[in-house]
C-alpha cells in the first residue's frame, strides 16, 4: 500500500519539476525568438534544429512551448493564490463565526458555484476585455468557492476541539485562534486542493485561449497553439502533439501530486 | 524504489503517445475507405465524360437560413441556397452582369427614369401557374411596402410606380435616376395570392422547395417545367447545415457530402487527388483599415508608409497558402467590367521609402498601435500576425487584439472605436454597393474616410446613364482609394469548391450563390 501511494507522488513530482525546469530555462534561454517567422521553413517536421518542428508561420514550436510554460505557470500560480487566499479567508470566517454570517457567505459561494466556471470567466472577459490579466483574475475568482468549502468544514471541525476552547479560555484573540491554532491543521487539504486547482486553472486558460480569449497572438499559449494547429492536424501532426502533450503532462502532474500529498498526509495511514 | 521513477514516467509518456496514435489511426482508416470508394467511381467515370441526368447531391453549408421568404431574408447564407428556388426579372451571370430571366427583354428611357420589361410567356411557378404581370406588380409592391407602409428593402423606396401596360409588359418608374437599379431586379418574383412564402415558398427557379428542417437541412427537387431547356440535371439537392468545418470535412471525406463549397484552402492538399476542385476569385476584398479619425492615420503620408511596408505576397503565401489574388483597391478582379487593373503594384514593398515617409509624417522611430481582429476568423488573425511582424521593420509596434465577432460589429464596425482592423468585405453585383462604402455619408464608413472629390464621383456614377462613362467613373474611384492609401488592400482570397470526382458543371459567380442548375454527374 505504502509503495503505490508514494509512486503517485513521485510521478506527479517528476512531471511538475520537469515543467518547472522547462519554465526556469525559458526565462534565460530560448532556442529561437518565439515570434520570429521564417516563411520558407513552414511545417518542418521535428529535426535536430527544431526538435518539435515548426508551425504554419515557420516559428520554432519548442521555443513557443517553452515560452508558453511561463504563461501556464503564471496563470496557475496567480489564479490559485487568489482562489486559495480568498477562499480560505471566507471559509475560515464562515466556519469559525458560524450563524447567519456562515449562511450568507456560503450561500454566496453556492451561487458562484452554480455558474459554470468558464461561463463566469467569459462574462468577466466580455465586460473587462480579453487579456491575460483578466483571464487569470476570472479563473482565480471562480476557484474561491472550492477553497471556501474546504476551509469552512475544517474550521467547523476544529473549533469544537478542546485546544481551541482552551486557547479561547486563556484569552487568545479570534484572529490568533484562526490563524495560529486552527489554520495549520486545515492547511493540508487546502494544499491538496491548490495542487488540483492549479491543474484546473492551466486547463481553463488553455480552454479560453483556445477560444481566442486568453493570451493574445502572436504570443504563445498552449491552448492557442492547439487552436492554430487543428487546421493542420493531418498535414503537421507534430504541431498539435506538442502543446497537447504538455497540457496533459501539466494536468496529470499536478493532479497526481495533489493525490500523493493527500495520501501522504492521511492520518489513517 | 527510487530507480523506478524515471521508468514509470517514461511508461506514462508512452501511454499518452499510444492514446494519440490510436486517435490518429482511427481517423486514418476512415480516410482509406473514402479513398477506395472514390477511386471506384473515378474508374467508371474516366472511361467517358458524358453528362448524366438525374441523381442527388448533398451540399454542405455552414449556416442556418434566416427566412425562407426571399423578401424578408437578409443573410447571404440563405441567398446562396434559395437562389435555386427563385427567379427574378433578371439574373446574374458568371461575369457579374445581369442577364434576362423572367423578363425576356427590357428597355430604359432616355432620362433613365422609366424601365420597361417584356415578360417571357413560358415561365411558370412551381405550382403550375404562369408568371404574369400581376405577380411582378405584387412582388414589387410587396418590397416597396405599398400595403404595409413599411418597405421590405430600402432600395425599393426609389420606385415611383409599377404598372402593367399590357399582358406581357411591366413599366417601372423611378423617382430618381439610379444606374444600379437593374441589379435590384434580380429580386425574386413571387406568386400573387399566396401567403405562405415563409413556410413553403413557391418560386419559378430551377428547383422546387421540398422541406426545411431547422439547423439540419433544406431539400430541393427538380423543377421539370423550368423554362430553360435541358437544365437542371439533378433530381434532388440537399443542403446540409454543418457549422463546424472539421465535421464538414470529415463528412466529405466519408462520402456523406458530395460537394463542399468554401473549403479552407489549407485543407485541399490533405484531401488529395480523388476529388475535383474549382478555384477562383470570390469577389471579396480583404483589407486592413486604418481609422482616419485617429493619430497618426489621419495623415496620408503615414498611411502610405504602412502600405509600402506590408508585403502582400508574403501574406498570400502564409495566410492563404498562395490561394489569393493581390489587390490594390477596393475591387476584386472577379468584377471584370469595373475592375481597374494595375493598381495592385502601386505600393510594392520599399522599406527605405517607408522610413522616409514616416520621417516626413513626424514618426521617424515609428509608433505603437493596435490591430483589432475578429477572433472567429483565423484567416484574419493569421494575417494580423504576419502584418505585425512586417511593421516591426520600420519600428511600428502593432499589438494584436482579438475581439469577439459581436464586439467587432458593435465597437469597431458601428462604433468606429479602433486603430486598425482586418476584415473581408464581401462583393456585390452592384459596384455602387462596393465603392459606396467609402462615401463620407455611408452609415458603415468605419474607416472614417472623408473625401469630397470621391463622394462626388460616386454620386455622379450613380446618376450616369451612359454605361461606359459610368464604368470609367468607378475605375477613377478605385484609383482615388489607392492614391489616398485609404487602407491596406490585401487580397481576394480564392474561393475553393471540392466535389466528388464524378460531379461537374460548377459555375463560379462573383456572388454568394451556389448555382445547382448546371451541376451534373458524368458517366
Amino acid at each position: 500500500m505504502l509503495n503505490t501511494k508514494s509512486i503517485q507522488l513521485k510521478i506527479g513530482a517528476t512531471f511538475v519539476s520537469f515543467l518547472f525546469l522547462v519554465m526556469i530555462i525559458s526565462l534565460f534561454y530560448l532556442p529561437y525568438e518565439v515570434n520570429y517567422m521564417v516563411v520558407e521553413d513552414r511545417f518542418l517536421p521535428p529535426s535536430l534544429e527544431h526538435p518539435f518542428g515548426t508551425d504554419n508561420f515557420g516559428r520554432d514550436i519548442l521555443s513557443r512551448i517553452m515560452q508558453g510554460s511561463q504563461t501556464a505557470f503564471l496563470v496557475g500560480f496567480t489564479a490559485v493564490s487568489i482562489g486559495g487566499i480568498g477562499g480560505t479567508i471566507i471559509g475560515a470566517i464562515a466556519g469559525y463565526v458560524g450563524g447567519w454570517i456562515d449562511e450568507i457567505f456560503m450561500r454566496i459561494m453556492d451561487a458562484m458555484m452554480a455558474f459554470p466556471g468558464i461561463l463566469l470567466a467569459l462574462m468577466f472577459i466580455t465586460v473587462f476585455g480579453s487579456s491575460l490579466t483578466n483571464t487569470t483574475i476570472a479563473l482565480g475568482i471562480m476557484s474561491i468557492p472550492g477553497f471556501a468549502r474546504i476551509a469552512r468544514s475544517g474550521f467547523i471541525q476544529y473549533k469544537q476541539f478542546d485546544f481551541v476552547k482552551a486557547a479561547n479560555g486563556m484569552g487568545a484573540s479570534h484572529v490568533s485562534i484562526i490563524f495560529t491554532h486552527i489554520l495549520p491543521n486545515v492547511l493540508s487539504p487546502i494544499i491538496v486542493a491548490a495542487s488540483m486547482s492549479f491543474a484546473g486553472a492551466v486547463l481553463a486558460e488553455a480552454g479560453l485561449s483556445y477560444l481566442g480569449l486568453g493570451v493574445q497572438p502572436p504570443d504563445p499559449s498552449w491552448g492557442r497553439m492547439l487552436n492554430e494547429a487543428q487546421s493542420y492536424i493531418t498535414k503537421a501532426p507534430w504541431y498539435t502533439l506538442a502543446p497537447g502533450i504538455f497540457i496533459t503532462i501539466t494536468v496529470l502532474g499536478f493532479n497526481l501530486l495533489g493525490d500523493g500529498i493527500r495520501e501522504l498526509r492521511d492520518p489513517r495511514k | 524504489m527510487k530507480s523506478l521513477k524515471p521508468k514509470i514516467s517514461f511508461f506514462m509518456l508512452i501511454g499518452l503517445l499510444m492514446l494519440t496514435v490510436v486517435g490518429c489511426s482511427a481517423q486514418g482508416s476512415t480516410n482509406d475507405t473514402s479513398t477506395e470508394k472514390n477511386s471506384d467511381t473515378e474508374d467508371s467515370s474516366s472511361e467517358e465524360m458524358k453528362k448524366k441526368d438525374g441523381g442527388k447531391v448533398v451540399v454542405s453549408v455552414p449556416q442556418d437560413i434566416d427566412y425562407l421568404d426571399p423578401h424578408l431574408s437578409a443573410a447571404s447564407g440563405t441567398y446562396e441556397i434559395m437562389y435555386n428556388v427563385f427567379e427574378g426579372l433578371l439574373k446574374p451571370n458568371e461575369q457579374g452582369e445581369v442577364i434576362p430571366a423572367i423578363a425576356d427583354d427590357y428597355s430604359i428611357s432616355e432620362d433613365g427614369l422609366t424601365y420597361t420589361f417584356i415578360l417571357r410567356k413560358d415561365v411558370t411557378f412551381h405550382n403550375g401557374e404562369p408568371v404574369t404581370t400581376d405577380d411582378v406588380k405584387y412582388s414589387m409592391e410587396r418590397l416597396m411596402g405599398v400595403d404595409t407602409g413599411k418597405p421590405l428593402a430600402e432600395s425599393f423606396t426609389n420606385i415611383e410606380s409599377v404598372e402593367a401596360s399590357d399582358e406581357k409588359t411591366v413599366v417601372i418608374k423611378l423617382k430618381d435616376v439610379d444606374s444600379s437599379f437593374l441589379t435590384q431586379m434580380t429580386v425574386a418574383i413571387l406568386p400573387k395570392g399566396y401567403d405562405k412564402h415563409n413556410e413553403h415558398p413557391i418560386g419559378a427557379g430551377p428547383f422546387k422547395f421540398v422541406e426545411y428542417s431547422p439547423e439540419q437541412k433544406i431539400v430541393l427537387e427538380k423543377n421539370e417545367d423550368y423554362y430553360v431547356e435541358g437544365i437542371p440535371y439533378l433530381d434532388e439537392v440537399e443542403f446540409r447545415i454543418i457549422p463546424d468545418s472539421e465535421a464538414a470535412l470529415l463528412s466529405f471525406k466519408a462520402g456523406e457530402i458530395d460537394m463542399y463549397p468554401r473549403i479552407g484552402n489549407e485543407r485541399i492538399e490533405e484531401l488529395g487527388d480523388e476529388f475535383n476542385y474549382i478555384q477562383g476569385d470570390q469577389n471579396m476584398v480583404q483589407l486592413m483599415t486604418m481609422n482616419h479619425e485617429r493619430e497618426p492615420f489621419n495623415d496620408r503620408t503615414v498611411r502610405k508608409a504602412i502600405n509600402y511596408t506590408i508585403d502582400v505576397n508574403e501574406i498570400i503565401e502564409t495566410a492563404a497558402f498562395g490561394f489569393g489574388t493581390k489587390l490594390g483597391s477596393n475591387m476584386s478582379p472577379a468584377m471584370e467590367k469595373y475592375y481597374q487593373s494595375g493598381l495592385e503594384d502601386t505600393y510594392n514593398v520599399d522599406i527605405k521609402k517607408s522610413k522616409q515617409l514616416l520621417e516626413e509624417g513626424g514618426y521617424p522611430d515609428g509608433f505603437e498601435t493596435t490591430i483589432s481582429v475578429p477572433s472567429n476568423y483565423q484567416f484574419h488573425v493569421d494575417t494580423a500576425q504576419v502584418i505585425a511582424q512586417q511593421l516591426e521593420q520600420v519600428g511600428i509596434k502593432a499589438n494584436i487584439e482579438l475581439v469577439e465577432w459581436g464586439v467587432w460589429l458593435d465597437r469597431i464596425y458601428k462604433g468606429r472605436d479602433y486603430d486598425m482592423t482586418i476584415i473581408g468585405l464581401t462583393g456585390k453585383l452592384d459596384p455602387h454597393k462596393v465603392l459606396g462604402r467609402y462615401e463620407s455619408t455611408y452609415a458603415a464608413n468605419f474607416y472614417n474616410y472623408n473625401n469630397e472629390e470621391y463622394d462626388e464621383i460616386i454620386q455622379q456614377a450613380k446618376k450616369e446613364t451612359d454605361d461606359e462613362k459610368r464604368v470609367n467613373l468607378y475605375k477613377e474611384a478605385q484609383e482615388i482609394l489607392t492614391n489616398d492609401a485609404v487602407a491596406v488592400y490585401i487580397m481576394d482570397p480564392n474561393f475553393s469548391v471540392a466535389m466528388r470526382s464524378d460531379l461537374a458543371g460548377y459555375k463560379l459567380y462573383p456572388l454568394y450563390v451556389q448555382d445547382m442548375s448546371s451541376i451534373h454527374y458524368v458517366e
